[in-house]
C-alpha cells in the first residue's frame, strides 16, 4: 500500500478560504445561506467554512449536521448496520440557501442520499455542494458547485482524508494505492 | 432464497440475525443501538416522521397474545422506517382451524416476509420459529421467558435521563417469577454494570440460589423499603390478577401494603430517582395514581421510546 499526499495543511486552509469567498460571491453575501456538513468529515469543513465566513462577511450563518445512513441505498449490501449518528439541524431550512459540505464527492451517492435526507427536512429556496475533493467517477448526475482541488483519480484508489477535529494529527489529503 | 422447509442452522450468518432475548448481547452491541435510538427519536421529533430506510421491506407482526404498546410500537416503527407492515393476529386467522406454528410461519415467508415480530404466551415460541424462518426473528414477549424490546427501551429511558447505566442502582419491584420483563431487564442492566436488586414476596420470586447462579451479584428481597435506599431506579411490574386464585398472594391488599410504590417510598430512594412501569399498570395495587404521574416518574417517555428503539433494531436486523 502506498500513501501520496495531495493536499498539505495549508492547501486545504486555501481551499476552505477560497470555497468560503466564492459562497460570499455566488450568492451575493450570506444573509440567507446555512451550511450543512455531512457526517463525519463535512462537519468540521462546515463549521471551518462559517469561520472564515465570520470574518470575511461579519456574518455568523447557521451550521448543521446530517447522518445520512438512513437514506443510504446499499443497506445490507456493505455488511452491518451502522451506528446511525444524531442529525442536528437546529434551524428551519426551508427558505434558504443550503450549502452541503463534504470532504470527497466521488459516486455522487452520498449526496443523492443528503439531497433526500434534506428535502425531508423542508424546502430550502436553492441546494448548493461544496467538496475539499472531486475525485470524479460519478454515477449519478450530480456535479459540485464549489471545489477546493479536483483531483483524477483510479477506480481502485481510496482518497483519505484526515482533519484535526475527527483525525487528530495533522491535516492532510493523501490517495492511497493498493500495491 | 427458497421457501422450503428445513431447519435453519442458528450458525448460517456470522452476524445478528435476531432479536430472542438480551442474553447473547455485549455491552458493545447494547451501547450501539442506544446510540442508533437517539438518531431514531430525532427522526420522530421531525414534521415528516419518515426516512426510506426499509423501503420495500416487508414486517410481519405476529401477535398471539393481547398487547396493544407493543404492537402498536412495532407497527409504528416499521412505518417510521418505510416498510410494509402486515399485522397478524391469532384470533380469525387460519390458526382457528388448526394450523401449526411451523405452518403458519411457512406461509408467512412463503408471502414473503423479512421480518417476523412474534409475541406467543408459551416461552421459547419465537426460538423454534427462527429456526424454521429464513428471515429474522425479533421476539415481542413469550410467555415468562423474554421481552428483549421491552429491556431495550428501559435501557434507553434511563440512559437518556441519567446519562449512563454502569454503577446505577436499579430495583425491580413485582411479581419477578411470571415477568418476561424482569428477565431481560436483568440480562441488560447486569451487562451493562448496573447492581439489580429483585424485590418481592417469597412466593413470587422463587429461591434465590436460581437467581444467584446465572447472576452472583445479583441482590435478592423482600422488603421493598430496604432495599430503596439509595435507588436510582425503581421499575415495578405489572401484578397480574390471576396469580392470586393460584395462591401465591393471600390479597391484593396484602401486596399493596408491602410491595407497592407510594409517595412515601418513592422517597426512601430520593427525589433523583426514576420511577418505571413496563404497563399495563394496575393503578392502586403495584403502584399508586400519584407515583405514576409525578415529576419522577417515566412511564410515558418509556412508551414514547419503545418507538425509537425498535426503528433502531429494525434498522439494524436489515443491515445485517
Amino acid at each position: 500500500m502506498s500513501e501520496k499526499q495531495i493536499l498539505a495543511a495549508d492547501d486545504i486552509r486555501r481551499a476552505v478560504t477560497r470555497i468560503a469567498h466564492e459562497i460570499a460571491e455566488r450568492n451575493e453575501g450570506v444573509a440567507n445561506v446555512a451550511l450543512v456538513g455531512i457526517r463525519r468529515r463535512g462537519v468540521p469543513l462546515a463549521a471551518r467554512i462559517a469561520a472564515v465566513l465570520a470574518e470575511i462577511e461579519q456574518v455568523r450563518v447557521p451550521v448543521g449536521i446530517l447522518d445520512i445512513t438512513l437514506y443510504r441505498d446499499d443497506l445490507g449490501l456493505r455488511g452491518p448496520a451502522p451506528v446511525v449518528h444524531a442529525t442536528a439541524i437546529p434551524f428551519d431550512i426551508t427558505g434558504r440557501t443550503v450549502i452541503l459540505v463534504d470532504d470527497v464527492l466521488y459516486t455522487g451517492r452520498t449526496v443523492r442520499a443528503a439531497l433526500d435526507a434534506l428535502t425531508d427536512l423542508g424546502r430550502p429556496s436553492r441546494i448548493q455542494l461544496a467538496v475539499l475533493v472531486d475525485r470524479g467517477h460519478r454515477e449519478l448526475p450530480i456535479r459540485a458547485d464549489f471545489v477546493g482541488k479536483n483531483v483524477p483519480t483510479a477506480r481502485d484508489e481510496r482518497i483519505t482524508t484526515r482533519l484535526h477535529e475527527v483525525d487528530g494529527g495533522e491535516d492532510g489529503v493523501f490517495i492511497v494505492r493498493q500495491d | 432464497m427458497s421457501a422450503g422447509a428445513g431447519v435453519v442452522p442458528a450458525q448460517a450468518y456470522d452476524r445478528r440475525r435476531h432479536v430472542l432475548d438480551l442474553d447473547d448481547f455485549s455491552a458493545e452491541e447494547i451501547g450501539e443501538i442506544l446510540e442508533t435510538s437517539v438518531s431514531m427519536k430525532e427522526v420522530l421529533g421531525r414534521a415528516i416522521k419518515q426516512v426510506p430506510t426499509l423501503r420495500g421491506k416487508t414486517i410481519v407482526n405476529m401477535f398471539f397474545e393481547d398487547s396493544t404498546r407493543t404492537r402498536i410500537s412495532f407497527e409504528l416503527a416499521g412505518k417510521a422506517l418505510s416498510a410494509n407492515v402486515v399485522n397478524f393476529t391469532a384470533r380469525g386467522s387460519s390458526v382457528e382451524k388448526g394450523e401449526s406454528l411451523i405452518d403458519t410461519v411457512r406461509t408467512l415467508q412463503a408471502l414473503g416476509a423479512d421480518m417476523l415480530v412474534m409475541r406467543h404466551s408459551e416461552s421459547g415460541a419465537p426460538y423454534l420459529v427462527a429456526q424454521h424462518f429464513h428471515g429474522s426473528v425479533i421476539n415481542a414477549g413469550d410467555g415468562r421467558h423474554a421481552h428483549p424490546t421491552q429491556a431495550l427501551l428501559d435501557l434507553f429511558t434511563v440512559y437518556q435521563r441519567l446519562g449512563r447505566i454502569e454503577g446505577l442502582k436499579v430495583v425491580i419491584v413485582g411479581d419477578i417469577l411470571h415477568s418476561r420483563v424482569a428477565r431481560s431487564n436483568l440480562w441488560g442492566f447486569t451487562r451493562m454494570g448496573a447492581q439489580v436488586v429483585l424485590c418481592a414476596p417469597q412466593t413470587l420470586i422463587g429461591p434465590e440460589s436460581f437467581w444467584k447462579a446465572t447472576w452472583p451479584e445479583l441482590t435478592i428481597s423482600s422488603n421493598l423499603d430496604e432495599s430503596l435506599t439509595g435507588a436510582d431506579v425503581v421499575m415495578a411490574l405489572r401484578l397480574q390478577k390471576e396469580r392470586m386464585e393460584g395462591g401465591l398472594l393471600p390479597s391484593l391488599r396484602e401486596y399493596s401494603r408491602f410491595f407497592a410504590l407510594t409517595a412515601e417510598r418513592v422517597a426512601l430512594a430520593g427525589p433523583q430517582c426514576l420511577v418505571m412501569h413496563p404497563g399495563p399498570m394496575n393503578e392502586g395495587v403495584e403502584i399508586m395514581p400519584d407515583v405514576a404521574t409525578s415529576a419522577q416518574s417515566v412511564i410515558e417517555e418509556q412508551v414514547a421510546n419503545g418507538v425509537a428503539v425498535r426503528m433502531a433494531l429494525l434498522y439494524r436486523l436489515a443491515g445485517e
